[in-house]
């Protein structure tokens, strides 16, 4: 036991470790449809980890990190699928489109980040519970409209998409996600998104420009909400307003709290878990639909904040914001050195 | 003149918090308003700073006029503050607190900040050095990595004034410093006013209770009652005014 409990700590402690991984991660995210190295089914559920762990780092910026309460991810997931399924059925031609494919996510990002810019500004003026509220009425607008549009199915739907969601653009586009967002909360910006949650008042007082921070959390977060449901749609191959309801964001909001607020970690772990456990439950039939909920009602009892809540794996921390204050003490330590 | 209020009016629903206050404050001077609860000391800081919008009457900083500016545009203007009750960032470490104050000294944009660009490396460093050398000027570098809330009392009381100092201001305003001390702690705290004032070139306006600490360092003194300005003037005038005592002690009362 203690000899793993050493392995361990070696294993998180070395930084060098994880550009390594992220090479094999590529490599094998490339071999493994290649080869076949394991079946199809394997590898869709690998997908949906890929894009369920884009859903809840995104989310977590908003619902951990800025301690809001958002359930509209799943529309901004919606503007970014039916934005790349205009794209990819209607406009850009087939032979295409597996070479447009990166800049059909962009756009479809970009389209969510615009809506989410829209859903900035309620959230100048209110938060908590009455955000919530304006989220969810954002979430019906969005269903509703889609509905009602029947260039694009009304509500039957956009079927026959083409499959582009490969497993090596869902990998980079996992990293890219993870990245950004981690890039963004280890910043002055990202440092003002906490002091959001911590006190919203003081931070104001602190100089922190909070309606910036806000727009730019909303952006972030909701650009990848998009990203997600681009490749959601092209994982798919049929999109309907029913897929984009409240269930799904309640998913997503599920993986953030599982897996831990305010930790780009626990948004992995919870999505990771979340996703397989589900796949493992299945032989359970409706019954998994009575264990997950328990499952969420004990972790409420017993760790409210998540699996990894408040706390990071030392990876995802910056170096020199992980030592900031041992860096300052060697400098000092030399220059009253040098002093005497 | 560095700070000047004129005819700063507020109103809660129908009920006037602070009434017709005027306040004209010189370059490092240090004054103190004084008065009994509910007399409407900290809604004029919130009225200063921004929290709330004076319903009428003007408060200007070097000429620049900050009614109907946010709280973060005043604090950029040189006007930070410390609270009644202490409002630190709970769950983020000393270093953070004093970081996040920098706000509005960062001079990287968003972009670089989503991909970590050469411009975010420097500022970055240069950013967790000042904060450090904040932190030991206030000698509470050995906490910079503990969550401020496990803090003793004391220091986080000093964490928040560290934390106010980070903004760069040239008015710091301090509510209740004094709260929760015993007598040898007001002392110490009253040399570390006179001190902080002086490193930082500060004008200091403080709201308190203690008399001992008002009288001891305050040039000059504002008294309110009821949201008006019952007296102003020297500590010794404040402490022979008639008015004072009456609503101090009610009539015939003593100070």
């Amino acid at each position: 036991m203690n000899r793993l409990r050493m392995i361990w700590e070696k294993i998180v402690t070395n930084r060098k470790l994880l550009p390594v991984l992220l090479v094999v991660g590529l490599l094998l995210s490339f071999a493994i449809p290649k080869f076949g190295l394991l079946n199809q089914y394997v590898v869709l559920i690998i997908i949906y980890v890929g894009i369920n762990i884009i859903l809840s780092t995104s989310l977590n910026l908003i619902n951990g990190y800025m301690g809001e309460f958002s359930v509209g991810h799943a529309g901004f997931m919606a503007v970014g699928a039916y934005i790349s399924a205009i794209l990819t059925t209607k406009i850009i031609p087939e032979s295409l489109a597996p070479w447009l494919f990166p800049l059909v996510v962009i756009a479809g990002g970009i389209g969510a980040a615009l809506i989410g810019l829209l859903v900035a500004v309620p959230s100048f003026k209110t938060r908590g519970d009455y955000l919530a509220i304006v989220t969810l009425a954002f979430l019906m607008i969005v269903k509703s409209v889609i509905e009602n549009i029947e260039a694009i199915g009304g509500p039957r739907g956009i079927p026959g998409i083409t499959r582009l969601t490969t497993l090596p653009w869902t990998f980079i586009w996992v990293v890219i996600a993870v990245w950004v967002i981690r890039n963004f909360v280890y910043s002055n910006y990202g440092r003002g998104v906490l002091s959001i949650r911590e006190d919203e008042i003081a931070s104001d007082l602190m100089s922190v420009n909070s309606r910036q921070v806000k727009m730019l959390a909303f952006v972030i977060s909701s650009f990848f909400a998009g990203v997600a449901g681009v490749l959601f749609a092209h994982v798919l191959q049929f999109i309907s307003p029913r897929v984009f309801d409240i269930i799904k964001s309640t998913d997503i909001l599920i993986m953030v709290y599982l897996g831990g607020i305010g930790s780009i970690a626990g948004s992995i772990l919870g999505a990771v878990i979340f996703t397989v456990l589900l796949e493992v439950l299945r032989p359970l039939g409706m019954w998994r639909m009575v264990l997950m909920p328990l499952v969420l009602v004990l972790l409420m009892i017993y760790r409210p904040r998540g699996i990894m809540g408040l706390r990071e794996f030392r990876w995802f921390i910056p170096g020199y914001d992980l030592f900031a204050s041992k860096i300052w003490r060697k400098k000092k330590e030399v220059k009253d050195a040098a002093a005497s | 003149m560095l700070l000047q209020a004129k005819e700063v009016t507020h109103f809660f629903g129908g009920l006037c918090a602070v009434d017709n206050f005027n306040l004209d404050l010189e370059q490092h001077e240090l004054i103190g308003i004084i008065g009994p609860n509910g007399a409407g000391k900290t809604t004029i800081f919130n009225l200063i700073t921004g929290v709330y919008k004076a319903t009428r009457g003007s408060i200007r900083i070097g000429g620049i006029e900050l009614v109907g500016k946010t709280p973060n545009q005043i604090t950029a203007l040189g006007i930070a503050r410390t609270f009644q009750n202490i409002r630190l960032f709970r769950d983020l470490t000393v270093l953070d607190n004093v970081r996040i104050a920098n706000y509005s000294q960062v001079k990287y944009n968003p972009i670089e900040a989503m991909f970590h660009s050469g411009r975010y490396d420097e500022e970055e460093k240069r950013i967790a050095n000042h904060a450090m050398d904040l932190l030991a000027v206030f000698k509470l570098q050995d906490y910079a990595d503990e969550a401020s809330k496990n803090l003793p009392y004391g220091l986080q009381r000093r964490l928040e004034i560290a934390r106010a100092l980070a903004t760069h201001p040239k008015i710091l305003l301090l509510d209740e410093p004094a709260a929760g001390m015993n007598p040898n702690e007001i002392s110490q705290l009253m040399e570390f006013i006179g001190w902080i004032r002086k490193e930082f070139d500060l004008t200091v306006i403080l709201i308190e209770h203690q008399m001992r600490l008002v009288m001891g360092i305050c040039e000059r003194i504002t008294v309110l009652d009821f949201g008006a300005t019952l007296a102003e003037g020297l500590p010794k005038e404040i402490q022979n005014n008639p008015k004072v005592m009456e609503a101090y002690l009610g009539e015939g009362g003593d100070l």
